[in-house]
Order: C-alpha cells, then structure tokens, then sequence
C-alpha cells in the first residue's frame, strides 16, 4: 500500500493541477495579508474558502484522479497486490498531496507575515487542521462514488451535487426545520444535525474560536456545555476523526467486491 | 484695601491658631492608647489620630469627631465578622490609610467596612478593604470624595454579598482610583446625582461592575470594566455622561458590556467595547448620542430591544462583530452615519473615503437569531450568507430605512490620549 500511495503522491506532485493548486492558496494568503494588512478579517476570509472551496477541490479532484487513472488501476489488478492497498493507496496519495497543498500555500504567507508572533496562531492552525480534514473526507466520498459508478458523467455528476447538498442545501433545509419546529427544544437536534455534515461541522469548531461571544449569548445547558467548554472542541474533532474512517472503510469494502 | 487686609490677617492667624491647637493622637498596641475607639474618645475636632502599625480587633468604632484618622504602614482593623467597622457620624472626617477585614455577614442589615451618615466632607481613602460584606456605603451624605482604594471580596452567591462601593442619596461625590474585584456590585448609585466616577477598575464581580439607579447628571469616565457577571447597568437615569470607559469580556446568557434601560439624553462618546457577549443592550432610551466608540470583537455589538428613538451613532468603529445591529422590529427612528464597519463590502468611486453604497448594518440572519435562538449554530454558513445578500437587496423584515448613508471606508483613528 505504502509504494502505491508513494506512487500517487509522487505521480501527483509531478502533476500541474497541484501546482496550481498551491499557487492559488498562497496567491490567496499573500493577497489577504499584504494588501489587507488585517489579520482578523483575513481569518474570516480564509474560513470562507476553507468551508466552501476545500470540499469542492477534493470531490472534484478525487474523482477526476480515479477515472484518469483508471487503466493504470486496471493494469496494477493484475498484479500479486492486494486490492485494499491499491485503491487506499491512491485516496491517501491524492488526499496527502492535496492537504499538502493547502497548508503549504496557505501557511508560506502566513509564516512571512509572522504569525508564530502573534496570538491568531491558534485559530489559524484550526483553520489548517480542519482545511486538511475536510480534504480527507471529501476525497474518500469522491472516491466512493467514483468506485460505485462506471459511467464517468454520473459520477461527476453524483459528486457535484454531494458538495452542493452538503455546503448548501442542507443548511437550507436545517434553516427551515429549526424555524419549523421552533416551539420544540432544538437544543440536541441542531447540535446533532451539525455533527451529521462535514462542512457544518467544520464551520462550528471554527467558529467556536471566531465567535465563541455571541454563541455563549444563548440560554441554554447544552449549548452551553457545548459552547462553554472544551467539550464542544473534543466532540467535534472525534466527529470528524469518524468522517474520515466511515468513508474509507466504504472505499475499502467497495473496492473488495467490485467486478473490473 | 485696610479692611481686606486686616481680614485676610484675620483669616490666617485664625488659621494658624487653629492648627496649632489640633493635636495629634497616637494609638498603638504598646502605647497608653490601644484602641482607635479610645483615640476618637480623646480627640477633639481638627484632631488626628495615628494609628501605628499592628492588628485591632474592633467593630462599631464611631467616629463622631471631624478629625483625620490616619493609619501609618498600613494597620489592620479586624472585625471578626462582628458587624459594622467603622461609623462615621461627623461631617468632614478623613479616614485614610487602613487595611480593614472580616465584615459580618447579615441577612437583615447591610453591615459595611465604613458607612457614613447623613454627614458632608468626607475623605476616604488608601483603604485596603478584604472579606467583606458591603465595602465603603454612603448613605444620604453629600460632597465626598472616595479615593484610591482597593476592594477584593470573595462573594459567591448574589443573595448573601454586598455591594464595594455604595451611595444612597448622595450627591457631588467623587469616586476616583478605586480598585474593586470580587463583591456583588462593584459601584452601586441610587438616587445620587453629581456624582464623578473616574479611572476606576471594577473587576470580576458577581452582578454588575457599575450600577445605576434613579441617579442623574452623572459623569463616568476612563474606568475599566472587566468580566463582570452582566456587566455596567445604566437604569432610570437622565443626563448622564460615559466617556472613554474599557468594557471587555463580560460573556454569558445576560452578560453585555452596557446595559441602558429607560435612559434619556445621555452621551456615550469614546469608550472602547471589547469581546462582550452584546456590547451595548438598549432598551427604552431616547435621545442618546453614540459617538467615537470601538465595538471590537463582540458578538452583538449592539442589540436594540425597542421603544428607543432619536438616538444617534455617528463616527463609531464597528470592528469583527459576529452580529453588528441587532433590532426585533423592523420599525426604526435612530440614525446610524459615518462608522465604519468591518463587514461593509462596497467601494469608493470618487475616493473621498466614503463608501458610495449605503451599509444595512441589520440582517436577515440576526432577525432570525432572535426569533429561534438555536439558529445560531447556523452562523457564517454559505446559506446564511446567500439569505442575507437577498434580504439586502430587498428588505423584507428588517427595517428598511436603517441604513449608515455614508459608511467610511477606513477605520476612524481616535484619539486616545
């Protein structure tokens, strides 16, 4: 598994898209820094892009990687390798390179403005963390349905409307319900609810440094023990630790049984 | 001119006799006077008495005398929790110097370190006052000055501590220096008028670190207000004036920076609002300028709870508040113009430093907040943001004439010397 993943990762580092990639975050961090000058507004701004842009990239991304390659995958079947590590070995090389990206892009500017000196260093390697989350999760549901459809339109297609329901619609429809059933407590529904969605679920443990006065504004006991302590940090990463495994044991069972 | 004179000779020899009357008393725990009681006993009016370094264990120590009682190195006045310390029943008493304990606790009577009484012309000041009840109250007692004394109480519970420092129908007060931390209220007014409250910090206490009652034409400035429980409440009061106060990190449920309710023509000009949970509640107040203040990092910046009108906020910093206005109706008749905002995303043409597209600071989002509290986990969501973009482009719930005709497009630089 390991010389596959090796192999992606090199594959992919040779490759122009991860270039681009990169260039585009520290075009982004040097353009929010220097011409900005405002760190926290340029906080606000990445977590935008982070949310929004991130998940979008890594389905993408993860399922063009897939269909490109897919006769080398098919020659490599033929080989004495197991079929887990050649399909987890490519998720994690095309995962790896793509958080590579992120971080790197993103934290050259920050680290020339000198962010070790000052006391955003924390919300901004949350940013990161979660940044390179959000890519290994996506990356694996690309992989998923990439694994699960033959036919490349589809499965374009399938992956796009994923990001659009999960950064989207599904706050929509969340929105509506909360209104809808507002005589109710909500409490543990709304804090489930945002568990259930990677992107939502990411914006919350940012926000819970960005805006942790206004959210601690709400009267009651499980926000507050949500909000007020590191109860809410600790669940949230656990909950995105799950995100990552959930998919890529799918990949794995998928990949197992599929006929070539 | 001989008659000036002769008066003005009159004057000072008067004087010069006067001082050389008054004597000093010297209390000591090895000297002939031990205890302070026994010191006040011996004076006369314009007398001092020098308490020495060391421990007394006194309460009820009356002073009823108009002499200076003076504390050298700090002597301590231990009540035991017995009740009351010191009781000053003399107009112009001067009472500097102390470190004062273990005020009794009392669920009938307000015990108090120092309590004055219906007199004029105190001086209170350099005091230390620890594990107390109420700190220094003042009560129907006119034309004081409380200066550069340090509180630090250790209250719980809001039903069994007191307030640091309190003043009851009193007026031309002035409360300066003063330091007090861990107490129920840390300042308290009711019904005094006149009063001055400067450079005071007010820290970690239970309810709130300045609070107002019925009192008016009172002035406030460069004090520091921090992690209260709720905050500064400005209640039923007229005229008064806030400037150039810190208020930070007051957070909870309840917890803002400042709270007005039922405030009239009031000025709140140059204060600094940092990382509250609402930086100012306004409830009920009219005629009230806003103006040069910060609104850093809070989560509402100011939350408007109705019945106020004609108030004004011009050339306020308004700076990564997660809500900046928060209004719950869509009635409005205050007028917002030149702030600047940090969520203002126009542009400037003609370069003159004012955006050319009006700022709405009130958003769908935050009428949402307040009609289904939960939705606020849904804050900075791409859906959230695409709400809000409709709403600006018609208003629909919030009110449409709010809006900051001329928003800045630079932070305005106060001057904060």
């Amino acid at each position: 598994m390991l010389k596959i993943l090796k192999y992606s990762f090199y594959d992919l580092m040779r490759s122009r898209w991860s270039y681009v990639y990169f260039l585009f975050y520290l075009l982004l961090g040097v353009v929010l820094l220097f011409l900005n000058n405002d760190l926290s507004k340029a906080v606000i701004t990445l977590m935008n892009v982070i949310i929004i842009l991130v998940p979008l990239i890594g389905t993408i991304f993860g399922v063009m990687y897939y269909y490109n390659s897919r006769e080398f995958t098919e020659l490599l079947l033929a080989q004495p390798v197991k079929r887990s590590s050649i399909f987890l070995g490519q998720y994690f090389g095309v995962a790896t390179s793509l958080s590579m990206s992120l971080v790197i892009g993103l934290g050259m500017p920050f680290v020339f403005y000198g962010i070790f000196n000052s006391n955003a260093i924390w919300d901004f390697s949350l940013l990161l963390v979660t940044g390179a989350f959000l890519t290994f999760i996506f990356t694996a549901l690309a992989f998923v349905i990439a694994l699960s459809n033959e036919n490349k339109i589809k499965g374009f297609g399938y992956a796009i409307l994923l990001w659009l329901f999960m950064a989207v619609i599904y706050d929509g429809i969340f929105l509506m319900s909360l209104l809808y059933f507002e005589d109710y407590p909500l409490d543990n529904f709304s804090l489930i609810a945002t568990m259930l969605n990677p992107v939502d679920l990411s914006r919350v443990l940012i926000l819970l440094k960005l805006d942790i006065s206004a959210l601690l504004g709400y009267t009651g006991a499980v926000f507050q023990k949500f909000f007020g302590t590191n109860f809410g940090l600790l669940l949230s990463s656990a909950m995105l630790i799950v995100w990552v495994v959930v998919p890529t044991f799918f990949i794995w069972r998928i990949a197992k049984r599929k006929d070539f | 001119m001989k008659k000036i004179l002769h008066i003005f000779t009159l004057t000072f020899l008067f004087f010069a006799t006067a001082t050389s009357l008054a004597k000093t008393i010297t209390v000591c725990n090895t000297c002939d006077v031990k205890t302070i009681q026994q010191g006040i006993n011996l004076a006369a009016d314009g007398d001092t008495v020098l308490v020495k370094k060391g421990i007394y264990k006194e309460v009820n120590i009356i002073v009823d005398k108009s002499i200076i009682l003076l504390g050298e190195n700090l002597p301590t006045i231990d009540g035991e929790d017995k009740g009351e310390i010191i009781k000053i029943v003399a107009d112009n008493v001067t009472v500097d110097g102390f470190k004062i304990i273990n005020v009794g606790t009392s669920y009938t009577s307000d015990y108090a370190a120092i309590r004055v009484i219906k007199k004029n012309g105190y001086l209170i000041q350099n005091l230390q006052l620890e594990k107390l009840f109420f700190g220094i109250y003042l009560e129907r007692s006119n034309n004081g000055k409380v200066l550069n004394n340090t509180i630090k109480g250790d209250a719980v519970n809001e039903y069994n501590s007191g307030n640091g420092i309190q003043l009851w129908y009193c007026n031309d007060v002035e409360v300066r220096g003063n330091n007090v931390q861990n107490v129920r209220d840390g300042i308290y007014l009711e019904f005094s008028d006149n009063i001055k409250i400067t450079r005071n910090l007010s820290k970690n206490n239970l309810r709130y670190g300045l609070h107002f009652m019925f009192s008016n034409n009172d002035i406030y400035e460069y004090n520091t207000f921090e992690n209260n429980g709720a905050g500064v409440a400005v209640m039923f009061s007229k005229f008064i004036e806030m400037n150039s106060n810190i208020f930070k990190e007051n957070w909870g449920t309840a917890a803002f920076g400042l709270l007005l309710k039922e405030i009239n023509d009031a000025t709140i000009s140059n204060n600094i609002f940092k990382e509250n949970t609402v930086g100012i509640n306004i409830e009920g107040s009219n005629r009230v300028t806003y103006k040069n203040n910060d609104f850093i990092s809070n989560g509402w910046a100011i939350k408007v709870r109705g019945a106020c009108y004609a108030n004004a906020f011009t050339e306020n910093n308004f700076l990564y508040n997660s809500f900046d206005i928060s209004y719950n109706s869509n009635m409005n008749d205050n007028e917002f113009d030149n702030n600047y905002w940090s969520n203002y995303t126009g542009y400037d043409l003609n370069r003159n430093g004012i955006g050319d597209v009006p700022y709405r600071p009130v958003k769908l989002f935050t009428y949402i907040v307040n009609r289904t509290p939960e939705t606020i986990i849904l804050m900075r969501s791409l859906f959230i943001d695409i709400i809000d973009f409709s709403e600006k482009v018609s208003p629909v719930f919030t009110p449409d004439n709010l809006v900051d005709e001329n928003p800045k497009m630079k932070p305005i630089d106060h001057d904060r010397s």
